[in-house]
């Protein structure tokens, strides 16, 4: 009796496994995103619209934490066969997604082989040019891309009698407008979030000086830091200098710096496009954007400046194991789904985020958009990013080096013991390279083979 | 008289014993055997191409001053820990051994942080210490004394101690206290009738009596400090200003998972593995030998 049931049990189990191959099943399309609340919400509903204009493919949109978690999920998950088709990945991480061999599917390959078209022209040369190849083909797709910008409290600049619809252009007026604001008796003139994408990665490539070698890495991976040079000492002097006198204030690592100015306390803070929300939201003052200073006495400055933000790339499930062609298919068409000037356009205006393309940009400034009060100066991020006329050159491109993640926070260190006074700023920005370059020697080494 | 009891034939004691030993070789075992193999191994993040490398890892450790600073950082942020959580604990289980009305309340609430997740008891730290948004932040920069913690390692240093050691004091009292109720009043009494006042007989007759107790704590502290302020220190200043507040085990942290550099994570884990193993050695001879409860 107990065999017949036991028998009966396992024919009813064998048909329930049977029975989704043979009814027509969505090819599932796993997808890792690192992005928090409202804009991950955003995010996967982009997925679900995708999921219900068609029925071959379901991306699942899944949340892994911030985006060095998400990093580090997805490489744990490829040495472990479960990778997932899709994973978003920060623009730190694309030096080491790029030399990742056999663990990606290079974009342009995937497009090829499922002979799909997607009109990379029509995007952004910073960002198109941030995630290809020197050649130009495509390793990665584009999408939440943000830059940085200036950040400014109106009514301060006005206690402080400035003007405050003009936002000095160079250090040399941001440096006489914080003196103007501590005379008025403002503790903190100004800050920085992100110190090392703003203060040097930026900063050089506005100034069109090399942050590395090889064209800032994209030529090789035996590029070498190069913020070692005339220019960087001088505005890390300026930052420690002022920072004594009281004209700026290190906030923090990252983010750290962010409640520093909706809280009225600082009245300049350099950071992220997509912080704009953030101060919207929390301000209790009137305040605006501008574009990133530079120094005027620098030839040909200022350059546009260089992108942050992610882009999606496509797994390998693991060492050994390829994805079928069906699976390739489904992702080529969720990327060509999401590359749609209508679902670029929605996103920016939803979260801030950068247009990736010209066309969203174009059909959201014809919608008026930009010339709402509420959205003034929405559209300087992208002015800043065709500064210099489009022209990009070796050094504006970006940056594409190996284990940037750590080099971005050995500069840190480094700026932080400047600012602490233990070593002098010439000091902070050799120690950065020796030991950034020998986070590029072991990255280089390692990834011989590929 | 000890009783033994005597199975017949080997199958059944070994199959007791079975589950215990699948879980100390699956959650020992085999990643104690990983980390020492990976130790000998330089690959890339994606595990595509690994060499074996020997020693190098270990070399290129020990030769990295910031691996050094991270050691002497240890040093000072574990004994300033186990001290401190262990000073403060003694004296306010001796206050608490006393009759006093309410006496469980507050030994209730002096047990209590015991309770709380690390990293919960590092933002209510951060809250009083935020230059900015904290209590005792605004009131220090509020006087004059110019206390930014992002900045000044000293202060960093200072905050984590403070944070890690108020977590650690609970468990000391509950042991100390008791400890101290398990001296027995009669040599108390005898000690008092000789004329010995408080002081002296804290120090000559209970102090020695708990011994035992307190070298146990010390050994237990630095574990803690060791191994468990991960999340304390990574919720609080990320290991910095600089590497002022980078620990080992912090350290272990931010070169394998963050900088996905697995060689030389893995080498430091052998590293603190063989400490671990050499305090508990320590440990177990001296509590064998010494303690006479």
């Amino acid at each position: 009796m107990i065999r017949r049931m036991l028998m009966a049990g396992a024919v009813a189990l064998g048909l329930a496994g049977a029975l989704p191959a043979t009814a027509q099943q969505p090819v599932e399309i796993q997808f890792w995103h690192g992005l928090t609340q409202p804009n991950g919400g955003l995010l996967e509903q982009i997925a679900a619209d995708f999921n219900a204009s068609q029925n071959r493919y379901r991306v699942v949109a899944t949340f892994r934490g911030s985006y060095p978690e998400t990093m580090v999920a997805a490489i744990a998950a490829f040495r472990a066969n479960t990778a997932p088709h899709i994973v978003q990945m920060f623009e730190v991480g694309t030096g080491t997604m790029m030399a990742a061999g056999r663990a990606i599917k290079p974009l342009h390959e995937l497009m090829a082989e499922t002979g799909l078209q997607v009109n990379f022209a029509d995007y952004l040369p910073a960002v198109r040019g941030y995630y290809s190849l020197r050649d130009g083909r495509m390793m990665s797709m584009p999408f939440n891309s943000s830059t940085a910008i200036v950040f400014y409290n109106k009514d301060a600049f006005r206690r402080a009698g400035l003007n405050p619809d003009q936002f000095p252009e160079t250090w040399q007026g941001v440096e006489q407008a914080a003196r103007a604001l501590r005379a008025a008796g403002h503790q903190c003139p100004m800050t920085t979030a992100w110190p090392t994408w703003l203060m040097v990665e930026q900063f050089s490539a506005i100034h069109n000086i090399p942050l590395a070698t090889q064209d800032n890495g994209f030529g090789g991976l035996n590029a070498e830091l190069a913020i070692n040079n005339p220019l960087m000492l001088r505005h890390l002097t300026n930052l420690v200098n002022w920072q004594r006198e009281g004209l700026f204030r290190y906030g923090g690592r990252d983010t750290a710096a962010e409640p520093l100015f909706p809280n009225g306390e600082c009245a300049i803070i350099f950071n992220s496009s997509g912080y704009r929300g953030r101060v919207q939201r929390e301000s209790q003052f009137q305040w605006g954007v501008a574009m990133l200073p530079y120094y005027n006495d620098v030839q040909g400055a200022p350059f546009n400046s260089i992108i942050g933000g992610a882009s999606f790339w496509t797994m390998n499930r693991g060492p050994n194991a390829q994805r079928s062609a069906e699976e390739l298919r489904g992702v080529a068409e969720f990327f060509r789904f999401i590359s749609q000037p209508q679902v670029a356009a929605k996103w920016h205006t939803d979260t801030g985020f950068l247009p990736v393309n010209r066309t969203a940009y174009e059909q959201v400034r014809a919608t008026g958009f930009y010339s709402q009060p509420q959205n003034a100066g929405a559209d300087i991020p992208i002015q800043q990013l065709l500064r210099g006329g489009g022209q990009m050159t070796g050094n504006t491109m970006g940056i594409r080096l190996g284990g940037f993640v750590e080099i971005r926070n050995i500069i840190q260190e480094e700026m932080e013991r400047a600012f602490q006074g233990q070593q002098t700023p010439e000091q902070a920005l050799t120690n950065a390279t020796n030991r950034g370059n020998q986070v590029l020697r072991n990255f280089e080494r390692q990834n011989r083979g590929g | 008289m000890r009783k033994k009891v005597i199975f017949k034939g080997v199958a059944l004691p070994y199959l007791l014993l079975l589950p215990q030993l699948i879980i100390t070789g699956i959650f020992f075992f085999w990643p104690a055997g990983q980390a020492i193999y990976g130790s000998f191994l330089r690959e890339d993040a994606f595990g595509l191409s690994r060499e074996f490398v020997g020693f190098e890892n270990f070399a290129d450790i020990l030769a990295d001053p910031n691996y050094l600073n991270a050691v002497s950082n240890t040093v000072i942020f574990s004994s300033a820990v186990a001290f401190s959580a262990l000073g403060v604990a003694l004296f306010l289980a001796v206050q608490a051994d006393k009759a006093i009305r309410g006496a469980d309340f507050y030994k209730t609430m002096l047990i209590w942080p015991y309770a709380i997740a690390p990293a919960i008891a590092a933002v209510l730290w951060l809250f009083l210490f935020h230059p900015q948004i904290g209590l005792f932040g605004r009131f220090l920069n509020g006087i004059g004394i110019p206390w930014d913690y992002k900045l000044n390692g000293g202060q960093a240093m200072l905050m984590v101690i403070i944070a890690a050691a108020w977590k650690q004091v609970s468990y000391n009292f509950i042991f100390f206290l008791a400890g101290l109720q398990s001296i027995p009043r009669s040599v108390l009494e005898a000690a008092a009738i000789d004329g010995a006042r408080p002081a002296r007989r804290f120090w000559t007759v209970i102090f020695p009596l708990l011994a035992p107790t307190s070298f146990f704590l010390l050994v237990v502290n630095l574990v803690y400090a060791f191994f468990d302020t991960f999340g304390t220190i990574h919720a609080l200043t990320r290991g910095g200003p600089g590497q002022s507040t980078t620990t080992l085990i912090y350290k272990v942290y931010v070169d394998g998972v963050e900088n996905l550099n697995f060689g030389a994570s893995a080498a430091q884990s052998v590293i603190l593995m063989a400490l671990v193993i050499a305090l508990t050695a320590i440990q177990f001879r001296f509590i064998e030998r010494k303690v006479h409860y």
